[in-house]
């Protein structure tokens, strides 16, 4: 991806970090801040017009509420955690449904600016769950127990220990909230740069340059801007699952009474 | 791919604060709001829908636990009613036999005492015409002997002890027959 934008034709002028640099619309109010609002302010609104009429068969919209609910209650949480899965639903639904509307508005005409391509909320939602784990951890196992079910699986050699329990102890206890926040970082910025080299390109193949040749190419260009469209809708999708599923699967980790 | 592009001058891995503070406030919010609202909301629907299904399927195993019992009870009935109407069959055909013993031995009796009384007419009959013969064979028996010895009898007394004699004869006649029907059968 980034070989296609270091290549440039002459006179192009790659897209890259510089076009996520986006100008204050007021004051220190940037396009991602009002769609961090905007985006709280949709899944309230979406979520209570699902249970103003709550009743044992649903209307559409209970319905839509109520899968959506039940993907993260019954198919992250219950499958993950185990027995006490019900006590993090509602934080594993917020945090749902808040990566998918953020990393959708990537997509959607009009926003197109993936929220968290922006590294600043992954690594604060990250830190959350990080903080969230690691205090359920110690309440279950205490300290030391927390320490003992991260770091020291058992039947394992005494000399494979020497290498296994600092690399458990990183991977498990440092990495973990680190891999989770640039994973969805990178690949909304990686997906929305793509999309820029793109339709940017096309837009320079048609209005900007000189040979004729590269003005008949350009619905290629848009072409396959429209198909990443489409792969990036997937991978937002995807992503928010991923970070969910992660969470979840590190409470139960931390949970769990053998490793 | 973020490590190539960091290399540029503006690091994307920098975060901005404001973003940082804005996504966090506005994140919990949510979680909280919802939490508080929506989530019970979908909770109290399962658990109730939950119970309603589980209570349907309970109200069904209780409707045929009573259906079976009714059978059970209608089919011990049907067997109580069988066996009181074949021993009322049984009670009828005893009785009818009864009855009929009983009308055979009336008739018998009735029979028997139609002969009795036809037997004593007979009897009866027989005595007034042993009477009545008496009286008159003594009369014709006197005549008869008058014409054949062409005697006049004028002792009244000889003449009575005559016809007693007579008679008495007469009598040991009957009796003899009477006690030997069948050996005097052809006189």
């Amino acid at each position: 991806m980034t070989t296609l934008a270091t290549a440039p034709a002459p006179g192009f002028e790659a897209p890259g970090v510089a076009d996520f640099d986006l100008p204050p619309i007021f004051g220190p109010v940037t396009k991602p801040v009002v769609q961090l609002v905007l985006a709280a302010i949709i899944i309230y609104v979406a979520f209570r017009y699902s249970v103003r009429k709550p009743a044992l068969v649903p209307s559409k919209s209970q319905f839509l509420g109520e899968s959506f609910h039940g993907i993260v209650r019954n198919s992250i949480a219950r499958d993950m955690i185990g027995p006490e899965f019900l006590k993090y639903v509602p934080f594993l639904t917020t945090l749902f449904a808040f990566l998918l509307v953020n990393n959708l508005f990537g997509i959607i005409p009009l926003f197109q600016f993936p929220t968290f391509s922006h590294p600043g909320v992954p690594y604060a939602l990250a830190a959350m769950v990080w903080l969230i784990f690691t205090y359920v951890g110690i309440r279950h196992h205490g300290f030391l127990g927390y320490l003992r079910t991260s770091t020291w699986p058992p039947d394992v050699p005494w000399w494979v220990r020497i290498i296994l329990t600092p690399i458990e102890f990183i991977s498990n206890i440092l990495l973990r909230p680190v891999t989770l926040s640039l994973r969805l970082f990178g690949n909304m910025f990686a997906g929305h740069l793509l999309l820029l080299v793109f339709i940017l390109g096309g837009e320079y193949m048609l209005f900007t340059a000189d040979s004729i040749l590269l003005k008949v190419l350009s619905p290629f260009a848009f072409g396959m801007g429209i198909v990443f469209t489409f792969f990036e809708a997937f991978v937002q999708v995807v992503q928010a699952y991923i970070f969910v599923m992660l969470t979840a699967s590190y409470i139960g980790t931390v949970l769990a009474d053998d490793h | 791919m973020t490590i190539v592009l960091a290399a540029e001058e503006l690091n994307p891995l920098v975060p901005h604060p404001i973003e940082i503070v804005v996504g966090t406030i506005a994140f919990l919010l949510l979680f909280y709001v919802l939490k508080r609202t929506v989530f019970p909301q979908f909770e109290k629907v399962y658990a109730e829908r939950t119970d309603k299904i589980e209570g349907g399927l309970k109200r069904a195993e209780e409707a045929q636990e009573e259906a079976n019992r009714l059978r059970q009870q209608y089919e011990e009935q049907l067997a109580g009613l069988r066996a009181e109407a074949a021993r009322i069959r049984d009670e009828a055909r005893a009785e009818g036999q009864q009855i009929k013993a009983e009308l055979r031995a009336q008739a018998e009796e009735e029979a028997e005492r139609i002969r009795q009384r036809g037997l004593e007419q007979l009897n009866a009959a027989r005595e007034q015409t042993v009477r009545t013969l008496r009286a008159e064979v003594g009369g014709l028996a006197v005549q008869l002997a008058e014409r054949i010895i062409r005697t006049e009898l004028s002792d009244d007394a000889r003449r009575a002890a005559t016809v007693d004699d007579f008679l008495s004869e007469l009598d040991g006649l009957a009796q003899r027959r009477e006690t030997s029907p069948t050996a005097g059968g052809s006189s």
